[in-house]
């Protein structure tokens, strides 16, 4: 991993098929070692949470946007530009709840998924729980604690992945203790 | 024209950094004093603005100045604040704090697995690189300050 600084204007690009087998190895060792799909869900998040937490400032310091105004608008960054950035695919947003504080981001194509298929003895992994992980942690950092899962997976047979995220609230930042 | 000296703060108050560079006048308390009594004026002047603000604010307050210094602030979405005291010829030192924190931050920081985010910052490489930005900067000239 030596990207230096002078960042040419962008993209670099990667092979993307070996990040497709790079992550399946890792989700296979994870099995190896958890036993457990359950398990093996919960350490995907976490570290897609970890990841989240440090790519969202790549993903600011990129994109150079701005604080979003609503939910929606969230949205909409989230499925246009993160996802085309880091991911290459543009998910569509869709299935809004009335109340505007949930809504879902389905995926015609999932890049993580490529060459898999799931063994009849992992039927409750969820492959690709590291985005969950990401989408939570990168948004944690923007104020904003939201519940993320997958509902749909076209890996246990379902027609779309969607991915189903739902806005909790706005993290306030407060003085630190011991400061009046 | 110069530079004074420049802080950078986490989300949580925590300064994360500091450094100076033409600093003649030291305040005399505690740098931890300051990096607070700094933050909270930071805070203060921060939700006082967007609190009389009459419109919803995107960018918040960019700098402020008195009859010696000008504090340029910068404040990502994540919510690190950079800040940088110069003299009042600079008058917009907006893309230089972008460019730390896109260029310099984000690249030596987070991208650095070893440095733990949310605790001061100790990498070599990355004070020496700001150190190396901030002398070659079109306005850093401390011999005619």
């Amino acid at each position: 991993m030596s990207r230096q600084s002078n960042r040419t204007t962008d993209s670099k690009k990667m092979n993307s098929e070996l990040f497709t087998l790079t992550y399946g190895a890792l989700v296979t060792q994870l099995c190896k070692d958890y036993e457990n799909d359950e398990e093996v869900n919960k350490q995907l998040d976490k570290m897609g949470y970890n990841i989240g937490v440090r790519l969202i400032e790549d993903f600011l310091a990129r994109s150079s946007i701005g604080r979003c105004q609503d939910f929606r608008e969230t949205a909409d960054v989230i499925a246009k530009v993160a996802f085309k950035m880091y991911l290459g695919t543009t998910p569509s947003v869709t299935n809004w709840s009335p109340a505007g504080d949930e809504f879902s981001l389905i995926l015609e194509s999932n890049p993580l998924v490529d060459f898999v298929e799931l063994p009849d003895n992992h039927n409750t992994l969820i492959y690709s729980n590291l985005l969950c992980g990401a989408l939570r942690g990168s948004l944690e950092m923007v104020q904003m604690a939201v519940d993320v899962k997958f509902v749909q997976d076209t890996l246990r047979g379902d027609n779309v992945t969607e991915i189903r995220m739902k806005f909790i609230k706005r993290i306030e930042e407060n003085l630190p203790a011991g400061d009046e | 024209m110069t530079v004074h000296n420049l802080y950078i703060f986490d989300r949580n108050g925590n300064c994360l950094f500091y450094n100076e560079w033409n600093r003649k006048k030291q305040a005399g308390i505690s740098k931890d004093e300051e990096f607070k009594l700094m933050y909270g004026m930071l805070f203060s002047i921060r939700s006082f603005v967007s609190k009389m603000s009459p419109l919803d604010m995107k960018e918040g307050f960019l700098s402020f100045q008195t009859s010696k210094y000008r504090l340029h602030y910068y404040e990502t979405p994540s919510g690190l604040k950079f800040v940088l005291n110069t003299d009042l010829s600079v008058s917009n030192a907006r893309d230089t704090l972008q460019h730390i924190y896109s260029n310099l931050y984000v690249e030596h920081i987070v991208k650095n697995p070893v440095c733990v985010l949310g605790h001061g910052l100790d990498s070599e490489l990355f004070s020496s690189r700001l150190d190396a930005f901030i002398r070659a900067l079109p306005y850093y000239s401390p011999r005619a300050a």
